[in-house]
């Protein structure tokens, strides 16, 4: 299985103010801390605000004392001490405030991530069965860190942001309201122009990521798909694509960059705009003597302070679309049905040892509503004893598994497990009685030691070379460079399919289950691995209820009952000789598959 | 004016790492590789360049003029002169953000120009690689560095040519033009910019490392939610969920901790930029009044003073924070630079042949293969002849060589030693749509292309029509399940062809390789998806079909193999039989055995 590499696909939200109320909602969640941002921010803003004020009494200072032939130097200390000390002020709480919001950031990743990993665990199978597990594990990544990311970086600025955005116009009335008035009046041409370039820009970005995901998906296939295109000599063709993609990503990306791009020198425009008016107006009220030159100085540096977070939130727009889109996949996945709640069973030791007496009751089970698979099947398998699944490839086999898994729930009739009905006690305590060795054999990254003690962390090093002997994977363990310490991973490479196999074997081996559920598919195992595995399952079969993913005659003719499963459901069961007798789906399956190749080579041997 | 840089730079752009395994990929140099990838959008560059200047020159004469304004009209209350000199700022204004807007304009298209360069040479380099290279980079990696890779690589660039670029101009500008308004005063700007810059230069530095920790927890915890997805099914049947999440739960705290640590630089870095500035202003006022008041300077000019320090500090300021996305980029660069640097271990041939004559007769002489950094050859010294209208067999355990073998003959990897030909030309001879025409591997695992069951079929031969199509899925069993799919032929595949069962997936490529009538097929393992019936009745159309043709089968199952008119036994690397299955089995001890475990084990347990 492909991960999906490119990163949180760039698609719009479709639902933006929701989610933007839901990822508000996620830092409400820290009330104590948000509160502390807003208090932080209100004092770095105020000092923030103070210093023009302080820094235009200075020059009004200067400007009397050249007026008036000396200038006080105590008071102008006193003053630009002020200014100092609230530069210094303003610096640790500015420090402090974002070190808050980091840690409010970081929190609320953490407990994103967190809620996360807890929701892969509380998903039922089904959701992951029908999706690609790279899409989700690039919501549970890509898209997260994402998010997390980008609220670190937007709360602080959205916080200073509206502080400014309210701060500035009271002290800007403080000096002058017709400055104030002035100054006002350029915000909605400023909204104005902020909303035309963002429409212009929006179906263009939405193009250029149509066109990025349409470029990625082509490059991730050809290079998927590289041996293909290799053999097929269809390199040529697979260039042209790229190219003809390629440039008109070009395209559209310049052109989304170039409307986006006028935001900026817009916004300066504007802002250069209310800078000539104020200098203009308040030239002349300072020439009427209404203002003093410190109260105009100050007056355009708060317009500067003004201008400054609107061009700020402006830039932040990508940024927060981006994240918005993310969060949107992130909650949709924290939003997915989760599998029914586990029972709390009345007897503290249910299952504590179990005899291996299953029975299937009556059970009927569909994946989707409207096709039924299992319906109304009876079955039972007393302790010891084996049941073959049998039937052509994607005939459902896997399905009977998941259900005594309790990886999905039944839709009618009950499963027992020495008599009592298993949707009455935990999940775990269920799994726990059950050995399970499936073709899709998943090593995790460690040692095989660690592997094969998967289920039994405690168990000794003398435990696991037991349970790797007694499943015959003892001996190529310790051909291995480190032996039983030989670090394996997820992805395949050091071993071969049929060593991993031997090594799940083990596993089930260790944790000695009273059921067991074999997949026998060994369709990639050359034939002396082959006969390693066989001998291993046998020998894990041996004193064990066992259900069987049967591929091998033997197995079949062996099992004390045969389950037959055509087109997903069963379509007959029993044992070997009455089935064949009674000329139905078995017989036919068995003169298919067995039949013919065992008569041949038996005379091929003779 | 004061700086106002109460943000926090622009940090690194979101990990978009989905694939956690890589980590440690060498660095490289940025200046190299945009040296040489610029090159072309040079006059795009020079344009940026000088539009640069003349936005950042334009907006520094603002408060230039605006001293003029204050000493000359506010001053001596000439409202005429106010007006007329406001109207020249705006005009001025204008020229500004025409200029800025322009450079915006030719940056964006110089980077994104880069962008598409890049990928281009990315794409058809990753095209010439063999399987080797392929191999040593996995396709995920690959893929990454094609797209996301050169992503970061443009965002940088882009921040660059605006941001980082503006720094200097404004600096340099901004200090002569104070210095022409007065000299002693923009000692103080002269003064302060080292001083920030070192300061800021130190922050950077500390947060390197901040950060490379921080993407390495990223990568680690990424790690651990891969393999609770991927183990799912295991997870949950050993009961080990609690383990997972407290493996998690770890993961979690240490990426939050290295998240703080980087957050906690960011916090120091924007309060540090605001104090530098705030100081900058007050000291300036300070030495202002006294030239103010012996009347050495006006007041306009003071205000001007106060707004270039503010721009110059800003615009030092937002250029650091460029630097901070460097180390980001450089990872970008290195792992791109590793892709390009890399030599295709296949080379096409300087004269190739283009056409063959004769019906396609495969011959492998004495052809030895090693994998690159293995200890051992995985081939020695084999040898296999498959005659046009026969069937020859490869038949040997995990491990022996089979596919190895099958990958050589139609050029995925080079032998080491003797050669591979086809109606007597060596494939090393042959161009790659000859070898394509000529040879028809069917892989052990089957991909599809997204699209449909038609555009898959004629991936060979894009102009056959639908009757060859069905023709082929008759031969290779698929045409039953594809009639009853929705839309027939017409049905959408998704990518990888996750829609389809592996067994049908099987068929269609096939199928596929059907449709392109090679002169020599080879099957990899390609009927182990299916069950005996299907097997058989496959081989036994197979056989009638392309009865012309050559077909080469590796297969696990003795029944699967033993009609073939000839049969390759590899062991070790080494042919340690070739004959019918009668003569094998009655003369080579290797192949009984082979036949005898399974015979054993479908008999006598």
């Amino acid at each position: 299985m492909m991960g999906r590499p490119g990163g949180p696909a760039p698609s719009k939200a479709e639902d933006f103010r929701g989610t933007v109320r839901r990822i508000l909602h996620l830092l409400r969640r820290n009330p104590l801390r948000l509160a502390s941002v807003v208090g932080f921010g209100v004092l770095m803003v105020g000092g923030m605000l103070a210093i023009p004020t302080v820094l235009g009494r200075a020059t009004d200072l200067v400007i009397g004392g050249a007026t008036s032939g000396g200038l006080d130097f105590a008071a102008l200390a006193r003053l630009l001490g002020l200014a100092v000390a609230v530069a210094l002020a303003t610096f640790a709480i500015t420090v402090l405030n974002g070190r808050t919001i980091a840690k409010l950031a970081q929190e609320t990743a953490f407990r994103l991530r967190a809620e996360a990993d807890a929701k892969i665990s509380a998903l039922p199978l089904r959701y992951f069965d029908s999706r690609s597990r790279g899409e989700v594990l690039s919501r549970v990544t890509n898209d997260i860190d994402n998010l997390t990311q980008t609220v670190g970086q937007v709360t602080q600025r959205i916080v200073q942001g509206l502080l400014f955005l309210i701060g500035v116009p009271i002290m800007m009335l403080t000096i002058s309201p017709l400055l104030t008035l002035v100054v006002l009046l350029t915000m909605p041409l400023t909204v104005l122009a902020a909303r035309m370039i963002g429409k212009r820009s929006q179906p263009r970005f939405a193009k250029q990521w149509a066109t990025t995901g349409k470029l990625n998906g082509h490059v991730e296939e050809m290079i998927t798909g590289h041996q293909l295109v290799t053999l097929f000599g269809r390199q040529a063709q697979g260039a042209a694509t790229f190219k003809r993609h390629n440039e008109e990503l070009y395209e559209t990306t310049v052109r989304a960059q170039w409307v986006s791009g006028l935001l900026g020198p817009a916004m300066a425009f504007l802002g250069s705009v209310t800078y000539v008016l104020v200098a203009v107006v308040g030239g002349l009220q300072v020439a009427a003597a209404m203002l003093t030159f410190g109260q105009i100085q100050a007056f355009i540096q708060y317009t500067g302070q003004f201008s400054n977070p609107l061009n700020m939130l402006a830039g932040m727009f990508g940024q927060v679309q981006s994240a918005v889109a993310s969060g949107e996949r992130v909650f949709e996945f924290l939003d997915a049905e989760e599998q029914s709640p586990d029972p709390v069973s009345e007897d503290a030791s249910a299952l504590a040892s179990v005899d291996g007496r299953v029975s299937f009751e009556d059970v009927s089970f569909r994946y989707l509503p409207d096709e039924p698979l299992i319906e109304h099947l009876w079955l039972s398998a007393e302790p010891g004893q084996t049941v073959a699944i049998v039937g052509p490839t994607g005939a459902g086999k896997t399905t009977l598994v998941n259900l005594l898994m309790r990886f999905y729930d039944l839709d009618a009739g009950r499963i027992t497990v020495d008599g009592l009905d298993v949707s009455t006690v935990e999940r775990e305590r269920l799994r726990r009685r059950i050995g399970m060795v499936l073709q899709d054999t998943w090593l995790f990254d460690g040692t095989i030691a660690e592997n094969i003690a998967y289920g039994e962390p405690g168990a000794t090093r003398e435990e696991v070379v037991a349970a790797a002997s007694a499943a015959h994977a003892d001996h190529f363990i310790r051909t291995l460079p480190d032996g039983y310490d030989t670090v394996v991973g997820a992805d395949e490479g050091s071993l071969s399919a049929g060593e991993r196999q031997l090594v799940t074997i083990a596993r089930a081996f260790l944790i000695d289950p009273s059921i067991l559920i074999l997949d026998e598919a060994t369709s990639s195992v050359d034939t002396r691995t082959e006969m390693l595995v066989q001998q291993g399952m046998v020998a894990l079969r041996q004193g064990r209820t066992s259900f069987v993913i049967a591929h091998r005659l033997s197995t079949i003719r062996d099992a004390d009952v045969i389950v037959v499963m055509e087109h997903g459901s069963v379509v007959e069961q029993g044992g070997h000789d009455e089935l064949l007798a009674s000329g139905g789906a078995y017989a036919r399956l068995y003169e298919a598959q067995f039949a013919q190749p065992a008569i041949e080579e038996e005379t091929a041997s003779a | 004016m004061l700086v106002d840089m109460t943000g926090t730079p622009p940090a690194s752009p979101p990990s978009k790492a989905a694939d956690a395994d890589e980590e440690a990929a060498p660095e490289g140099s940025i200046t190299r590789l945009l040296a040489e990838y610029l090159r072309p959008h040079r006059s795009n560059l020079a344009l940026t360049v000088v539009l640069q200047i003349i936005g950042t020159l334009a907006s520094l004469y603002v408060p230039t003029l605006n001293a003029d304004v204050i000493n000359t009209g506010v001053a001596l209350g000439d409202t005429g002169y106010v007006l007329r000199h406001g109207g020249f700022m705006l005009a001025v204004t204008l020229v500004q953000i025409t200029a800025a807007g322009f450079a915006v304009y030719f940056g964006a298209q110089a980077a994104i120009g880069l962008g598409r360069d890049l990928r281009a040479d990315l794409f058809a380099q990753v095209q010439r690689f063999s399987a080797a290279e392929m191999d040593r980079f996995g396709a995920p990696s690959l893929i990454t560095r094609t797209t996301n890779d050169v992503t970061q690589v443009v965002t940088m660039l882009v921040m660059s040519l605006t941001l980082l670029l503006t720094a200097p101009i404004a600096a340099i500008g901004g200090l002569a033009l104070a210095l022409s308004l007065d000299v002693p005063m923009a000692g103080v700007l002269l003064a302060a910019i080292p001083v920030v810059a070192v300061v800021i230069y130190f922050i950077v530095v500390a947060m390197i490392p901040a950060s490379r920790i921080m993407q390495r927890c990223i990568d680690g915890i990424n790690r651990v939610m891969r393999e609770h997805i991927t183990g799912i099914r295991v997870i949950r049947a050993f009961v080990r969920d609690d383990h997972e999440q407290r493996r998690f739960a770890d993961a979690n705290a240490e990426l939050t901790a290295a998240s703080l640590k980087v957050g906690r630089v960011q916090a120091f870095f924007g309060a540090t930029a605001m104090v530098f500035g705030n100081l900058t202003s007050i000291t300036i006022v300070w030495l202002g009044a006294g030239r103010i008041a012996n009347g050495t300077m006006q007041i306009g000019d003071l205000i001007a003073m106060l707004t270039y320090a503010g721009m110059i500090l800003g615009a030092v300021m937002m250029s650091m924070g460029v630097f901070m996305m460097a180390p980001r980029a450089k990872v970008a660069v290195g792992r791109i630079r590793e892709v390009l640097d890399t030599d295709p271990s296949i080379a096409a041939p300087a004269d190739p042949v283009t056409e063959l004559v004769g019906l396609g007769e495969l011959e492998v002489k004495g052809v030895s293969f090693r994998y690159a950094g293995a200890e051992e050859a995985v081939l020695r010294d084999v040898d296999l002849v498959a005659r046009p209208g026969q069937t020859t067999a490869v038949i040997g355990s995990t491990g022996a060589g089979k596919t190895t073998l099958l990958h050589l003959i139609p050029r995925l990897f080079d032998v080491d030693a003797g050669a591979v030909h086809v109606d007597g030309v060596d494939v090393r001879e042959m161009n790659r749509a000859l070898i394509a025409r000529t040879i028809g591997l069917v892989p052990q695992r089957a991909y599809l292309f997204s699209g449909t069951v038609g555009s898959n079929l004629r991936y060979g031969d894009p102009d056959a029509d639908d009757a060859t199509l069905w023709r082929a899925l008759e031969t290779a069993q698929a045409a039953g399940f594809v009639r009853a799919m929705p839309d027939g032929l017409e049905t959408v595949i998704g990518q990888g062809g996750t829609t389809v069962s592996g067994g049908q997936r099987q068929r269609l490529a096939i199928a596929r390789t059907l449709v392109a009538r090679p002169k020599v097929y080879l099957f990899d393992d390609s009927f182990s998806a299916l069950d005996t019936a299907t097997d058989a009745a496959l081989r036994a159309a197979l056989a009638t079909e392309i009865a012309d043709a050559a077909q080469v089968i590796v297969a696990q199952r003795v029944s699967t193999i033993r009609d073939a008119d000839r049969i390759v036994v590899l062991d070790a690397g080494r042919v340690v039989g070739t004959g019918t299955h009668e003569e094998l089995l009655a003369g080579n001890a290797v192949y009984a055995e082979i036949v005898n475990s399974q015979l054993t084990l479908q008999e006598a347990l």
